[in-house]
């Protein structure tokens, strides 16, 4: 081997290290320790299920063709332009759900979207929010679907087109773009302000579905909260900011009363993926509704596209 | 020559009318939903305890959600898929059985309701799964709400 061909090699061999180190998320927080991944208290199941109505866990991984609200079998296909995922068996079982898990893996899942196995979740499973959540609301969570029934079967794998099908480029997206942390109160801001801001940013990741996102399916930040296209299909959500195109006509109350029964302040009764998100709404107290709602009223006002009627 | 202008004034009528027709059938869906969205919020005061309960005004808007089914399903034409800015889903034409099914349970609840309803007690205890399971569910199979 001539010495161009050995430079060639060692330069390829980098490279491919290179890769394997950026993919590998675990790796770049390493220097954090396990301390990350452990809570500070003992688990409040009934903190838990307030949370995991925040969080909608239900509209993803209930059991394909259940309507109930306590069967976490997954399976329901999730249609997206980077093709269709089908949500994990969230359920306590011990062979096909999360019954075996720890607590430990419980937070790592969610905050940094990494299975117990140590691959990558997609970001489908929107832990870019899940991430503002403290290591003791996880296990809150965790605690209170190991109090729901055990539903068995595993649904089929996703099926996504190239290349979002390789899943070891989640971990290069997760550097990129998982760099959230636990949101703390601000001091100079209400109770319920830090209240609303923690529900609508962190666990019930409203930016997720309300905020225009870039090529690699990341949020755009300046643009957040300010709508975009439907990403699981036709049409477009509409845009919560506080501007003329999203809530400037809207007061708080009004705000509330949606996630409470679904009606806009013009008696028209919200649609599309929202009408699931309302379900979950429901379930939280009115505190917690105008928490919301004092939080988005108090955000910038961002220009967004006007909805038809 | 004659002919030939006759055809062509004839196809173009005919034309036009199925525009009209359609573009008239998106309208008047619309002002359709409007009158529902006006019926409710008649009621909707009473079901917060914001405003006394009235059965007169309960009753109508009952009969109007009633009235609407009915005219509902003559408004959805082949030819009304696109245009006029309608949120109608293309699912509605894909699956216009389903469609339809749901659009009877709204006018078979109402109905129900307006037979169950006779003072607050009935109101409270009837009326929130009406809408509940009407409007929301409604919207979130069939409307597609786009940019304008």
């Amino acid at each position: 081997m001539n010495l161009p061909a050995r430079l060639l090699l060692v330069f390829c061999v980098f490279i491919l290290a290179a890769g394997y180190w950026l993919t590998d998320f675990d790796a770049h927080f390493a220097f954090m320790g396990d301390g990350r991944w452990k809570a500070t208290r003992a688990a409040d199941p009934v903190n838990g299920k307030v949370l995991f109505s925040a969080g909608g866990c239900i509209s993803c991984h209930a059991s394909s063709g259940a309507d109930d609200r306590v069967h976490l079998g997954g399976g329901k296909p999730l249609k997206t332009p980077f093709g269709t995922f089908y949500p994990p068996n969230i359920s306590p079982d011990l062979k096909d759900g999360i019954g075996r898990w720890t607590e430990t893996q419980f937070i790592r899942a969610i905050r940094d979207g990494t299975a117990p196995d140590g691959r990558p979740y997609y970001p489908s499973f929107p832990y870019t929010s899940y991430r503002h959540l403290s290591p003791d609301d996880a296990i809150d969570i965790f605690a209170y679907i190991r109090t729901l029934p055990p539903v068995s079967g595993k649904p089929p794998n996703h099926d996504l087109t190239f290349p979002f099908s390789i899943r070891r480029g989640v971990g290069l997206w997760k550097l990129a773009y998982l760099n959230g942390s636990v949101i703390e109160p601000e001091g100079n801001r209400s109770e319920s302000w830090n209240r609303g801001r923690y529900l609508v940013e962190g666990v019930g990741h409203c930016a997720e579905c309300h905020s225009p996102r870039n090529f690699a399916g990341a949020i755009i930040d300046e643009k957040r909260l300010s709508g975009g296209p439907n990403l699981e299909g036709k049409g477009t959500v509409p845009n919560i900011t506080p501007d003329k195109t999203g809530l400037a006509a809207w007061s708080e109350a009004d705000i509330a009363s949606l996630l409470k029964d679904g009606f806009t302040p013009d008696f028209d009764s919200v649609g599309g993926s929202m009408a699931e998100v309302v379900r979950n709404t429901a379930e939280l107290s009115d505190m917690d509704r105008m928490a919301m709602a004092i939080y988005l009223k108090s955000l910038p006002p961002l220009q967004g596209q006007m909805r038809s009627k | 020559m004659k002919l030939h202008h006759a055809v062509l004034a004839l196809s173009l009528s005919v034309m036009a009318t199925f525009a009209v027709a359609s573009t008239a059938a998106i309208g008047e869906r619309q002002q359709v939903m409007k009158s529902n969205g006006a019926a409710t919020k008649s009621i909707m005061g009473m079901l917060k305890g914001e405003a006394p309960f009235d059965l007169p005004t309960v009753q109508k808007a009952l009969a109007t959600y009633q009235d609407n089914t009915t005219k509902f399903v003559t408004l959805f034409p082949d030819d009304s898929k696109t245009g006029e800015k309608t949120s109608a889903s293309p699912k509605i034409w894909d699956d216009m059985a389903g469609f339809l099914a749901a659009n009877e349970k709204f006018k078979a609840d109402a109905k129900a309701a307006s037979v169950a309803i006779i003072d607050e007690a009935t109101f409270k205890a009837t009326m929130p799964n009406v809408l509940k399971s009407n409007c929301g569910a409604c919207h979130e199979a069939w409307r597609i709400k786009d940019a304008q």
